[in-house]
């Protein structure tokens, strides 16, 4: 039944959205219990259903994000393999404490940022630029805005597989250009800067169009007038660009920062499909293993789930920290503005 | 559908119990019909459905098996569901055969992951020797000794095996003054791996310009220790690879092949390594009966009859799959009726005249599909006879259960890396860290 707002009385005191109005004299006493009740259950209605609302994300939440999170944790903790998951011999910290001399573990953490470095900072430069010049009136600008999706929207393991294909070292077609230019091959999957460089390359070439549309959104949230009057001042295209679009942009710039280190920590897909040997081991010599391939690895493959616990719990520590980071950043730059 | 079919085999044996006691109450009178005909209705209105869960190509269902079991049971209907790369499928079977959830009546099970399988999930698994018309004697023995457990435990049906040989290009050999016939090429290297090696010294010396004898680091390793009765664990089933000779002298030979540019650095069945094959790039690479399809499959049309297979070095065993059944299916007895019908010697000879999957059972070696077998690639070679005579040589195997990450590292992190420049050295220390690792709890 629904709530009857318009007799619902006495207004509340707390909360609730009721106008107050003044009780009515000379109201029968069952009337007046009638609308207790109903202003109780109004009163229930209002603190409770808001609960029930958003109660289907927290559900989900709790099975499929909080439950993995501490059974990992517990996991950690265990000597146990994927051929036998119930079968957990307590650790203690050994998990924890190995990885502090694990070199491959401090390799991928390596490999993750300079990876995360070498194709974030490009791909967000990029992206600013080419928001800029969709930022000006162009003919057809929805199909070029369109088109900046496109890479987004591609599967990942189709648009790795071509790359896989142009970065061949025998019969690539970038070689074949570089050749044609009078360079030397590049074996770029198994030279530790050139892989890695090459796998950065997939990663700018899928994000920048959709780094460049949110900054494009936000540039023409900027309103015009500043742009006139920047313009009667006498700043040119350039010193407009430094001097009105950048200020605006930092919250954006600052989002697509936040957005892209995750991304980029999280690496794997990627690095997974660029590997010749089709391995987990990120090349030959772990040339380019990030620290989701080398998790993987120890997990899927080598089916250590107690060490793959160990070390998702530990990049989950690291991602916290780069968070806090983040934030304090942020926090002076809005307080320096 | 499930449901459905228990119902009604309820009915069907209702029925049958209701006519068979009918029947005994009327004395011998003639309405067991009755109970007949509700049976059969029951029949075509819900069959058994059987599932396998496979990976690659198993090539049953291409070779018309599923249809004429189909024919020769009606009741039972056969579907499958098919993974593209083992390094996908099996994770996944590990997970739900410790979940018991998700599985398939029937399961493939990669020579690779057989022992983790035998060792790990045996109480999951249908003991398959009890099922009639199972006989190890049919099997090579050491194919039925992989998947039995100590205890006598069958739980996998061998399908086919590997049976390796050397596939080389007749015209290259040729064009290096290598003899390019068959029975002379085969005893140039007859009896050792280092003989082989010399003859790719040999071919290097004269070699067409851009053509390396071998394909790939990898797939000379992987001939040569497949050859070995142990190789990465003992009969204890302790690891032992760093320490068996064996291992370090396979290591160390191809790393040497390598080093003097006898060997192409390639990654086996990777595009590149594709076109090379494609290209005529080397002059001989160690196959299974398998390979020829492949080869077929990545060559342009000239090169159909340039290639021929000449015998290994050493026999020894590349690839094969097992048939596991699930004890927690609904459908375990039929199921293992069928993985028992599809193993059988006619079935794996049917197989190989369509497929190429070499059987693992002696008794279809001397079945007309097998000894007729011919090849496009290879002309008129007799390449049943040739690999089924390896298949009888080759040794019984110690198989361990991380054989597959132990073997990858030795080839993705260790001889690959000669290739690329690295010292022979260097590239052991590369494989068995990376390799410790991996195998450490």
């Amino acid at each position: 039944m629904a709530t009857r707002h318009d007799t619902a009385a006495p207004p509340l005191k707390e909360g609730g959205a009721a106008p107050g109005r003044p009780p009515a004299d000379a109201v029968p006493e069952a009337d007046k219990r009638r609308r207790a009740r109903l202003s109780r259950r109004w009163q229930r209605d209002m603190r409770w259903s808001p609960y029930a609302f958003v109660s289907p994300f927290f559900l989900l939440f709790l099975a499929f994000g909080l439950f993995p999170l501490i059974y990992t944790g517990w996991a950690s903790l265990h000597t146990v393999e994927m051929t036998a998951p119930t079968d957990m011999e307590w650790a203690g910290l050994r998990n924890y404490t190995r990885i502090f001399d694990d070199d491959f573990f401090w390799n991928a953490a390596k490999n993750t940022l300079t990876i995360g470095i070498i194709s974030t900072v490009p791909q967000l430069l990029m992206a600013m630029g080419i928001a800029h010049i969709l930022n000006y009136k162009l003919r057809g600008s929805t199909f070029y805005r369109v088109m900046m999706l496109a890479p987004y929207a591609t599967s990942i393991a189709a648009a790795s597989l071509v790359f896989v294909l142009l970065f061949g070292r025998d019969y690539g077609m970038i070689n074949w250009a570089l050749n044609a230019v009078g360079f030397d091959n590049i074996d770029w999957q198994n030279d530790k800067w050139a892989s890695q460089i090459a796998v950065s390359s997939i990663v700018i070439w899928r994000w920048t169009g959709y780094n460049a549309l949110i900054y494009l959104a936000a540039m023409q949230a900027i309103p015009q007038d500043l742009y006139e009057s920047a313009a009667l001042d006498g700043a040119n295209r350039w010193r407009q660009f430094i001097h009105v679009t950048l200020p605006s942009l930092r919250p954006t710039i600052l989002f697509t920062v936040v957005v892209s280190t995750i991304g980029a920590s999280q690496l794997f897909g990627e690095p997974l499909l660029f590997d010749a040997n089709k391995g987990t081991s990120g090349g030959s010599q772990h040339q380019f293993q990030t620290l989701g391939l080398y998790l993987y690895e120890q997990g899927w493959v080598n089916q250590h789930l107690g060490r793959a616990s160990a070390i998702a719990w530990t990049m989950f520590l690291i991602l916290i920290v780069i968070g806090i980071v983040n934030y304090v950043i942020s926090r002076r730059l809005r307080a320096s503005s | 559908m499930r449901a459905r079919t228990r119902i009604a085999r309820k009915t069907m044996v209702l029925a049958a119990v209701a006519a068979l006691g009918s029947g005994l109450l009327a004395g011998c009178a003639d309405d067991g019909d009755d109970g007949g005909d509700g049976s059969s209705s029951g029949d075509t209105s819900g069959k058994t459905t059987i599932t396998l869960g496979l990976f690659g190509t198993q090539g049953f269902k291409e070779a018309g098996l599923y249809a004429e079991y189909e024919k020769l049971n009606p009741d039972i209907k056969i579907a499958e569901n098919v993974v593209e790369r083992n390094e996908n499928y099996y994770p996944a079977l590990v997970n739900h055969l410790t979940t018991n959830s998700g599985l398939q009546d029937i399961q493939a099970v990669e020579v690779g992951n057989i022992a983790e399988v035998v060792n790990t999930q045996a109480a999951k698994l249908t003991d398959l020797s009890k099922v009639e018309g199972v006989q190890s004697s049919n099997w090579l023995d050491w194919k039925w000794k992989q998947a039995t457990t100590k205890d006598g435990q069958t739980i996998g049906l061998g399908t086919d095996v590997g049976p390796m040989a050397i596939c080389y290009r007749k015209d290259l050999f040729e064009q290096a003054g290598l003899p390019s016939e068959r029975e002379e090429v085969s005893k140039l290297w007859a009896g050792s791996w280092e003989k082989f090696v010399e003859v790719g010294k040999d071919y290097q010396g004269k070699a067409p310009k851009g053509t390396t004898f071998l394909d790939s680091p990898g797939g000379l390793l992987n001939a040569i220790v497949s050859g070995e009765s142990e190789k990465f664990y003992d009969a204890s089933g302790e690891v032992i690879y760093k320490t068996n000779p064996a291992i370090k002298k396979a290591f160390d030979l191809t790393a040497q092949a390598a080093e003097d540019g006898l060997i192409g650095n390639q990654t086996q069945f990777q595009p590149a390594w594709d076109t090379t094959i494609a290209n005529g790039k080397f002059a001989a690479m160690s196959c299974p009966p398998w390979m020829l399809g492949y080869i077929k499959g990545k060559s342009k049309p000239e090169a159909a009859g340039k290639w021929d297979v000449a015998t290994s070095p050493k026999p020894g065993n590349w690839g094969g799959t097992f048939l596991a059944v699930p004890k927690s299916g609904k459908n375990a007895d039929e199921a293992a009726k069928l993985a028992a019908w599809l193993t059988a010697p006619e079935q794996q000879a049917k197989l190989f005249a369509k497929q190429g999957s070499f059987p693992s059972a002696p008794a279809a070696y001397t079945m007309p599909q097998v000894t007729g077998a011919k090849n496009d690639m290879t002309g008129d070679s007799p390449i049943g006879t040739i690999f089924a005579d390896a298949a009888k040589q080759i040794p019984a195997q110690v198989i361990g259960p991380k054989d597959q990450i132990i073997q990858q590292g030795l080839t993705d992190n260790g001889v690959i890396l000669v290739t690329q420049g690295k010292s022979a050295e260097e590239a052991w220390e590369t494989a068995t860290k990376t390799i410790d690792n991996n195998l450490e709890k």
